[in-house]
């Protein structure tokens, strides 16, 4: 995985561990930006391989990094090797793809016909398939291949529909994932809806005043567990989706959709509430959102269970935020600690739930990740030690 | 790929818009041989369901997914509110994604909400579940040319793990130029379907799909053929071929080359 902390999970839990922020300033005068972003450096002066010039876009060199990353990449080859390239599935998430090259494209039109610049190849880049249709060719893999957009839901529901396709029979293991970069249309659009905040996210809090534009890539393979499982190995123990049905933007005041998607995703892992021993929080930081997951949390948990969100580490990375935060949960379980929120100074009082300012040491055996997008698109999944 | 798993499921519903086929009864007679196809831009519905403000400013796309899904449910005698979605299509809407790249490539960058919230991949699904009151589970994927039989199989798939209904609503439009010259779709088309695990009354086959290494099946009319290449969502113009003639067969659909999607068809 690759965030704003860094490349791989052990910067991430460095920054987890120690309640550090990769969040940086973003300012364009005039322009109605000014706010923080989680960048990642040098994507700009990192292009594809040869081979792969096709669906060389920011998008794509992010998903690289990230697979070169935590041996990521050996495991698949393992994995390939192991399986056949036909019995390997890809599942990946993503909001925006390589929208950043169609927005510098059209600052490059011709200025008589209005023609977008020679070598715009859209399959490659601007196609929202791109990032599996990318992976795809780089693994020389067979299998079938998608690409689920649900905003910021979208790499939460790739490990359903992954696991779906494992239980049909038709793959063995499956790349799942997220993988979203910076663009122009996010920056301007979350700004449109005055959903930016000018400080550092700081979701949860009492004066919390909105989001932190993230890019993240993050990976897993999803397999059957074989027999023997070590104790900290991490398992998907149950998937829950919904939808709001409500409005475009906003959430469901109560967060109503979001407990249908808890509730269904305990039910899958045959859990009931008090098995949950930590709440990954979707918690942008946006009054709103937090409010409403908030509210969800309290009426199905209490504040029984302790929750927190990594946004203010990592910022909102959008399509990449499920994979990222379910990568949060298995660093949690596997190394037992339950993560804080740096930038949040003090909890709502509104909100009544039991909400981690600061990381501590704990055992956690089932956690909780959720992640909620525009359209009203719900995601919550539960994971376990496997001992 | 002979020992490749086979899902199954019945079909209860078929809803389509396309260029010159407007509704599927019209359609059915087309594929089956027993009308004429005749060229015509593709009319797409004002969303009945949606409030006013919404309906007015419905985009194509949101036009295409609404319509060609309620059919499908409408054809199934099933309450939209009740069932789970999977929405397929190989991008957002062109025109507004066109709109905000114009912006963002001038001097006042400033975009309209409104317009950011139109350029996800799943306003439609957003859209269909305020219209239809659907708090179900609701997919939005894409596979490029293959997104029709990405849609399908993970249909079938939600159907085997949930035991329920679900709906497929593939759909495409498309973009305008200059976009339109790197990804030309000539208009919007869709395909509605209910998949169902058990046969019900109003139950018109049972489909079986397989991933396969069958080269994919053209339709023997060429401009129907031109058709199905011609818009994404329509890669499964050749299922809809063999449910109009009601006849018992087979048709591979385009998925990602060489993998295509066998898919069975047994008319009930």
């Amino acid at each position: 995985m690759t965030s704003c902390v860094g490349d791989g999970l052990a910067p991430l839990r460095n920054a987890l561990l120690a309640g550090t922020s990769g969040l940086k300033p973003y300012h364009i005068a005039g322009l109605g930006l000014d706010t923080w972003i989680g960048e990642i450096p040098g994507l700009d002066d990192t292009p594809l391989p040869p081979a792969l010039a096709a669906y060389d876009c920011r998008n794509n060199r992010l998903a690289l990094r990230a697979l070169e990353a935590d041996g990521v990449a050996e495991a698949l080859r393992e994995r390939i090797a192991r399986h056949g390239p036909r019995r390997i599935g890809i599942v990946l998430g993503t909001s925006t793809s390589g929208i950043l090259s169609t927005e510098l494209a059209y600052r490059q039109r011709d200025p008589q016909s209005g023609a977008l610049p020679p070598g715009f190849f859209y399959p490659g880049t601007h196609s929202t398939y791109s990032l599996a249709a990318f992976v795809r060719e780089a693994f020389a893999l067979e299998g079938p291949a998608c690409v689920v957009s649900t905003a910021c839901s979208s790499s939460a529901k790739v490990f359903a529909a992954a696991a779906r396709l494992i239980h049909a029979g038709l793959i063995d293991v499956a790349l799942v994932g997220g993988v979203d970069s910076l663009c122009y249309t996010t920056l301007h659009g979350f700004a449109s809806l005055e959903l930016t905040a000018a400080e550092p996210c700081r979701p949860y809090d009492a004066e919390r005043k909105g989001i932190s534009i993230g890019e993240g890539a993050a990976f897993a393979l999803l397999e059957r567990p074989p027999t023997s499982l070590d104790a900290s190995a991490v398992l998907l123990l149950g998937s829950g989706e919904s939808s709001d049905a409500h409005h475009m933007s906003s959430p469901h005041p109560e967060g109503l959709g979001a407990r249908l998607a808890m509730e269904a995703a305990l039910a899958e892992a045959g859990l009931d509430v008090d098995a949950i021993d930590y709440i990954n929080l979707h918690g942008t930081a946006t009054p709103n959102n937090d409010a409403a997951e908030g509210c969800a949390v309290a009426a199905l948990f209490g504040a029984r269970v302790p929750a927190s969100s990594t946004k203010g580490i990592t910022g909102h990375t959008l399509g990449a935020a499920g994979a990222l935060e379910a990568s949060v949960c298995a660093l949690a379980l596997a190394d037992g600690f339950l993560p804080g929120s740096p930038n949040t100074r003090s909890t709502d009082p509104a909100i009544p739930i039991d909400y981690l300012l600061t990381t501590r040491s704990a055992a956690p055996r089932h956690a909780m990740s959720n992640s909620f997008g525009f359209g009203g698109s719900n995601c919550s999944l539960v994971f376990g030690r496997a001992g | 790929m002979s020992a490749a798993p086979q899902l199954s499921a019945w079909l209860d519903g078929v809803g389509l818009i396309a260029p010159g086929l407007p509704d599927w009864s019209t359609a059915a007679a087309v594929l089956a041989g027993q009308g004429t196809y005749a060229s015509a831009p593709s009319v797409l519905p004002a969303p009945a369901l949606l409030p006013p403000a919404e309906r007015r400013r419905a985009s194509r796309v949101v036009r295409i997914a609404l319509a060609s899904g309620l059919a499908a449910l409408d054809h199934a005698g099933l309450d939209p509110a009740g069932v789970a979605t999977v929405f397929s299509a190989s991008t957002a809407d062109g025109h507004n994604c066109h709109a905000l790249c114009e912006t963002l490539a001038s001097d006042d960058q400033r975009v309209s909400p409104t317009r950011f919230h139109n350029s996800l991949h799943n306003t439609p699904a957003g859209y269909w579940s305020i219209a239809t009151g659907a708090m179900a589970a609701s997919q939005s994927l894409c596979a490029h040319d293959g997104s029709f039989a990405a849609g399908l199989l993970e249909t079938l798939v939600q159907v085997g793990c949930s035991g329920a209904s679900c709906a497929l609503i593939a759909y495409d439009a498309e973009y305008p130029a200059p976009l339109a010259a790197a990804r030309p779709i000539p208009d919007a088309g869709g395909i509605g379907l209910v998949l169902s695990p058990s046969r019900g009354p109003r139950s018109l086959a049972q489909i079986s799909v397989s991933l396969s290494d069958a080269p994919v099946t053209a339709l023997a009319d060429p401009q129907l053929d031109a058709l199905r290449l011609a818009i994404p969502a329509l890669r499964g113009l050749p299922l809809l071929a063999l449910l109009a003639t009601r006849r018992a067969g087979g048709a591979a659909l385009e998925y990602l080359a060489p993998l295509s999607l066998q898919v069975t068809v047994s008319p009930c």
